[in-house]
């Protein structure tokens, strides 16, 4: 809690400056006052700070037990009370009612909570027990479904801080603050958006196919849950379904933020980033996953190369084409390199994404059917594997040097390759794509760079056009093993029209942000880094990290 | 009182430590720069794009000495910080005025 820096706000009440680099605890500190007057105001500036430090101490100590306190005041409902004494008998029944089902991990079933409300009809335990007695095994296939797409929704949500990670590391240590505050809102405000309107709106049930209004979600929309798999029922709870897909909606936003960073003002980029997740995310994703016209034409998208990551990186190039590059980045007709500031972080970001998309692909199975959960592991990791090994290869033919983070981009873009088609395509058709896809992320960077799109990340290229390939792949039969189910003309105009319309809508919104409210920083500002700029914060604030 | 100021290939920067502490100079302050002299600057590569660096890193040690050691100081830095290639960087000498030990307000070269 030194000086300036955190109390931004009310240290330039105190003050009407803006925080400046020397803790005025430190003058505070000096034994010898001596004479001056300008001594004696820091002291008083000091004691002020001091007081309304304490202030806010004792008031938030109190508010915190409070809170501690209230908790259990609501132990006499809670649901989780009751399990305990169930297990055993549900392990029981399952194995008497059919016998030569096995009844796997039945310690899993322990963890699960009933998903009645302490406003429900019944007793917990007592629906609890009815539900397993007459559903059986089928219960514990639910249940354990239902607990393994929740963990694959944890792991999803651990993308976005890969997606931090990587572009803060591949970016200027001078716009750092900006890229994780942009990382950060992202994922508040898809998770909100996503509740208050873009979960119904791609999900409405019976509509026209092409557009559908959203309504929040609501407690009535899962008061029951249907047991069944397959067909119209979802082997996971409603709030399970909903939350595994708000971690994929906040994740199409995210891939924005990497392309238009170093130069989009803040405002500009959440109004426009709010837009394009909470509106018109939805509307593609129901022309698949909700049911709509691509999914009635046969179309597929396993897990969203075209409906996450096209989306994302088409609107990215319909930003970056409507803010342009950064300054100094193209001169002369020559590429100037801006590099990014952290290898390490770019590094562990890259690593937590593949972590993560474990949970994107293998959650997109929607159950915890084993042979395809663990044959989704397998594609998904030998696709990025292959693209990783692709791309360091490419590369080095091609630039000479083997590049870091042409390599990490690789890994990304067999991961991105392999995410429409992880469940149908073939296992060595897997290695193929990924490896596919990580020599052309190599020529799509470079290519974006020769034409002038500024892409500090990669963006574009992993997500956009590796996501047409990874999609249309699954239309080819020499990768989806000669079934019959995919089209390759589907699978294009698919793909087509969902990168299509993002990169549309995109033109037209940032167009519109431009136009009104202005979309870049001022020169000045790009200069000095939007860290200060923007937040008047530095995240390096007292020693220098390269650039 | 004589002010040194050494630009040297920052791997010799151990031995050009060793090499003062054996003359019984205990004391500098040292810097990380960059620049250049006659030796020309690399190009690397980035994401597919070369770009020239000219600057390069170097040390920069400042130790202010009495008279009496200042030319065999200088001596053995440049004999420590010597590698025969280009680069290795050059030693400036200049006068200084006063200089005062915070701790016990000593000056002059009591104070070195």
């Amino acid at each position: 809690m030194a000086g300036g820096t955190w109390h931004g706000g009310c240290y330039s009440e105190i003050t009407g400056n803006l925080p400046n680099r020397v803790a005025p605890r430190e003058t505070g500190r000096r034994a010898d006052a001596g004479p001056g007057n300008r001594k004696n105001n820091n002291k008083t500036h000091i004691t002020m700070m001091r007081i309304k430090q304490s202030l806010w101490g004792l008031l938030l100590a109190p508010v915190v037990m409070a809170m501690t306190a209230a908790a259990p005041l609501h132990a006499q409902d809670d649901p989780f009370a009751a399990p305990a004494a169930v297990v055993q008998e549900t392990a029981v029944v399952a194995t008497d009612a059919a016998g030569d089902v096995a009844v796997v991990a039945t310690e899993a079933v322990a963890v699960a909570a009933p998903e009645e409300e302490s406003e429900g009809p019944a007793e917990p335990d007592e629906d609890y027990t009815a539900m397993a007695a007459k559903y059986g095994a089928t219960f514990d296939f639910f249940t354990i479904s239902n607990l393994w797409v929740l963990l694959a929704a944890a792991l999803v949500f651990m993308m976005h801080l890969g997606f931090a990670s990587l572009e803060s590391g591949l970016t200027q240590a001078k716009n750092t603050t900006n890229i994780l505050f942009k990382n950060v809102f992202i994922i508040c405000m898809g998770i909100i958006a996503y509740l208050l309107y873009g979960f119904n709106a791609m999900y409405p049930g019976d509509f026209n196919g092409w557009f559908a209004v959203g309504t929040p979600v609501t407690m009535a929309d899962y008061g029951d849950t249907d047991f069944s798999y397959g067909g119209t029922g979802l082997c996971m709870t409603g709030w399970t379904d909903f939350i595994f897909q708000a971690m994929f909606a906040a994740t199409a936003a995210t891939i924005v933020s990497g392309a238009v960073a170093e130069r989009i003002k803040l405002p500009a980029f959440m109004l426009g980033a709010t837009l394009l997740v909470a509106f018109i995310y939805p509307i593609t994703g129901s022309w698949k996953w909700g049911g709509g016209w691509l999914d009635q034409m046969g179309f597929y998208d396993f897990a969203g190369s075209s409906l996450v990551h096209g989306f994302g990186g088409f609107a990215a190039l319909a930003a970056v084409i409507v803010l342009g590059p950064r300054a100094g980045k193209y001169v002369d007709g020559k590429i100037k390199p801006i590099l990014g500031h952290s290898m390490p972080l770019a590094t562990i970001g890259v690593f937590l994404l593949f972590f993560g998309w474990f949970g994107f692909n293998g959650g997109s199975v929607l159950s915890a059917n084993p042979e395809a959960v663990s044959y989704v592991f397998v594609t998904t990791a030998v696709a990025a594997a292959a693209g990783g090994l692709a791309s360091i290869f490419t590369a080095w033919m091609f630039i000479k040097k083997p590049d870091l983070s042409m390599s990490l981009n690789g890994i990304l873009a067999g991961l991105v390759g392999i995410t429409a088609g992880a469940d149908s395509i073939t296992l060595y058709g897997s290695v193929i794509v990924g490896a596919i896809a990580g020599v052309i992320v190599i020529f799509s960077i470079l290519f974006l760079d020769r034409i002038k799109i500024d892409d500090p990340v990669g963006a574009i290229s992993v997500h956009g056009v590796c996501g047409i390939w990874g999609t249309i792949a699954v239309g080819l039969s020499f990768f989806n093993g000669g079934n019959e189910d995919f089209s390759f003309v589907t699978q294009l105009i698919g793909t087509l029209s969902i990168c299509g319309f993002a990169f549309i809508v995109s033109l037209i919104i940032f167009g519109l942000i431009k136009a009104i409210f202005g979309l870049r920083v001022s020169a000045e500002e790009e200069e000095e880094g939007l860290d200060i700029g923007e937040h008047g914060q530095e995240a390096y604030p007292d020693f220098v990290a390269n650039k | 009182m004589k002010k040194i100021e050494a630009i040297i290939k920052p791997f010799k920067l151990e031995e050009v430590k060793d090499a003062l502490a054996d003359l019984g100079i205990e004391g500098m302050t040292v810097s990380e720069v960059k620049g250049f002299g006659r030796q020309k600057g690399h190009t690397e590569i980035y994401r597919g794009s070369e770009y020239t660096v000219d600057f390069l890193p170097k040390i920069k040690i400042e130790v202010v000495l009495a008279e009496d050691v200042v030319e065999k100081a200088a001596a053995a830095i440049v004999k420590a910080a010597k590698t025969g290639k280009i680069g290795d960087g050059k030693v400036f000498i200049s006068p200084v005025e006063e200089a005062i030990r915070i701790r016990t307000d000593e000056t002059g070269e009591k104070a070195v």
